[in-house]
């Protein structure tokens, strides 16, 4: 039995020999391991702390020679103009975020519904083939989308759903399909068939086994999913830049982002940058509260959540 | 016993389940399998211009044409030194922080979390920042990365990252390693602590240095994981795409193969190059990624 990889990589490891007295070259390791850890820390920090130190330093006294210094006094006026515009700088991302919300929203909830039934059937209620058509699921789930745009693109311009927003909501619930239902059958494979064996001999069927076993249980596997399709579909710029064709009254946070950041804009580094913070923080806010389950999502990537 | 349990169940059981999944394997059969038919039907034609034609089949002319195509080899090379240094540097930097990290330390989820949080913001908003901080300005003039190493006495490693046709490449691998070093330190993580305990007592107990512990016992043992890493990140890699759009738009000196296909279908309509561009990415992807979809399969089976 195998240990689950969550907790593999965030186990509270016993710090070995704590209660021993070290030796010499113990103390040095350990003063290297974190000077290092620290050292590392800084790097990893480093952007993020871009970002934040120059959004509060107003528009204009943004330069790239004092990108590192903190700012002399606390200046919000970056803020208002990246979220709501000015009139020397009439993009905003306000409406964008918005839209955003509303459809990484609604493309989550159905993506997570569908892949528990699918995670459900290709774990517990396996049909000749299943195996087969799972990992033909898998393949679609590494795929350059490169490779399916171009058709996907004059689907929707014939379907005429390109011109609104659930082009976008449709274009991540497919495509999310497997790794979704990964998630799911991941989760479901460790439920013990004993418990859908006894639910069988009391001839319960496959629903009501889903019903009263199966979902109360799922919680935390519908936590992973929908914070996996929120992030990915919140950073998401391929589908966006191809099925909305960069059409501003279908613009999303990272198409928008990158036409306020793109060339036409370069004086306005505060802004860039607070508009670049903007947009990160819905997801960064969901990975700081929900880490673990951010965690999941992610490993069951490299199929071996 | 299980055969008979499958004996046991009536016929509704064993198609039931196919009936539930059925809509989602004829979406994925039709959007992911019928559309990626559809695209290397359009890279069969001559649809190499938005205007309106009659559409002729020109068997693999686009192909040999991409061959022969600057632009295509320039972005393939690309991304060739690309991937070199994107994985060489995601595996050692996430290996080292591995290392670190993997017999526990106080402060350790604190170090993690912080390590990890790079994988949840777009490419999008960090090229903005990378984009700002990679100038290439150079000594009196400098500013971001530049001025910051001048500061701490390493400035003859000023460069002109994205900019110059040279290091381009090089420089583009460094924020994909910060963005993406966090998922190797992972899966490194979840090996390291995944190998019984008893193993490394064993080999101290047979009086094996700290270092022999870790090349004989342990680095043997994280052969698979190695294998996860280097497929996770060859195909993230072959696919950049936003990283390299958030950092440095369609600019020819960084243009790589994914980015090049947006500008062949976007910029210049022609269809038959963008579907023909991505059919070949498709094929390199899957040259990596069908052998580890079957040996996960098989491993699957023993389990």
């Amino acid at each position: 039995m195998s240990r689950d990889i969550v907790d593999l990589v965030t186990a509270k490891s016993d710090v070995r020999n704590s209660k021993r007295r070290r030796t010499g070259k113990e103390k040095f390791w350990l003063i290297f391991r974190y000077v290092s850890l620290i050292f590392i820390w800084f790097l990893v920090v480093m952007p993020i702390y871009v970002m934040v130190i120059n959004s509060l330093k107003g528009v204009k006294n943004v330069y790239l020679t004092n990108a590192f210094k903190l700012p002399e006094k606390l200046d919000f006026s970056a803020w208002s103009v990246a979220w709501s515009g000015t009139d020397y700088f009439p993009q905003s991302i306000s409406e964008s975020m918005t839209r955003t919300l509303f459809f990484v929203i609604q493309s989550a909830l159905i993506s997570a519904i569908i892949g528990s039934i699918n995670g459900y059937v290709f774990a517990k209620w396996k049909f000749r083939g299943s195996n087969f058509i799972f990992t033909l699921f898998l393949f679609g789930m590494f795929i350059p989308y490169q490779a399916i745009m171009i058709p996907l693109v004059r689907i929707a311009t014939t379907l005429e759903i390109n011109k609104s927003i659930y082009v976008l909501v449709l274009a991540h619930i497919i495509y999310g399909i497997p790794i979704c239902t990964l998630i799911f059958r991941n989760y479901y494979e460790a439920i013990p068939n004993e418990l859908i064996e006894a639910a069988r001999v009391d001839k319960a069927s496959m629903i009501r086994t889903y019903r009263s076993i199966i979902l109360p249980l799922s919680v935390p596997a519908f936590v992973v999913v929908l914070i996996w399709q929120f992030t990915s579909a919140w950073n998401d710029f391929l589908f966006a830049i191809f099925l909305t064709g960069g059409s501003p009254k279908l613009s999303v946070a990272t198409t928008a982002l990158n036409f306020i950041t793109g060339s036409s804009n370069q004086v306005y580094y505060g802004v860039n940058m607070t508009a670049s913070l903007i947009v990160s923080l819905p997801t960064l806010i969901v990975y700081i509260f929900l880490g673990r389950y951010f965690l999941r999502g992610l490993l069951s990537g490299s199929l071996k959540g | 016993m299980s055969k008979v349990v499958r004996n046991k169940r009536s016929l509704s059981a064993r198609v039931g389940g196919l009936f539930f999944v059925l809509p989602s394997i004829i979406t994925v059969i039709i959007f992911v399998y019928g559309l990626i038919l559809w695209s290397v039907n359009v890279s069969l034609t001559n649809q190499n211009s938005g205007a309106k034609k009659e559409i002729e089949y020109i068997g693999l002319k686009n192909y040999t044409d991409l061959i022969a195509d600057e632009r295509f080899t320039h972005s393939l090379s690309n991304l060739v030194k690309f991937t070199i240094v994107f994985i060489l540097g995601a595996l050692v930097t996430g290996f080292i922080m591995a290392l670190l990290l993997e017999k526990g330390i106080k402060g350790e989820g604190f170090f993690r979390s912080f390590y990890l949080y790079p994988m949840a913001i777009s490419f999008i908003a960090m090229g903005t920042v990378f984009n700002w901080l990679l100038n290439s300005a150079r000594d009196e003039e400098a500013g971001g990365l530049n001025l910051a190493l001048q500061k701490i006495g390493l400035g003859f490693l000023q460069n002109d990252w994205y900019v110059s046709e040279k290091g381009a490449m090089y420089a583009m691998a460094l924020p994909a390693i910060w963005q993406m070093s966090g998922y190797v330190l992972a899966l490194f993580l979840a090996g390291f602590r995944g190998i019984p305990d008893d193993l490394r007592e064993a080999a101290r107990v047979d009086g094996a240095s700290e270092s022999q512990i870790y090349r004989h016992v342990l680095f043997p043992q994280l052969t698979p994981t190695l294998l996860t890493v280097l497929i996770i990140l060859g195909h993230i890699s072959m696919k950049a795409f936003d990283l390299i759009i958030g950092i440095n738009g369609k600019s020819y000196v960084t243009q790589v193969v994914a980015v090049y296909m947006w500008e062949a279908t976007f910029d210049k309509r022609d269809y038959a190059k963008g579907t023909s561009i991505a059919i070949v990415l498709l094929i390199m992807i899957a040259i990596v990624v069908v052998p580890y979809l079957r040996y996960n399969n098989k491993q699957q089976a023993y389990r």
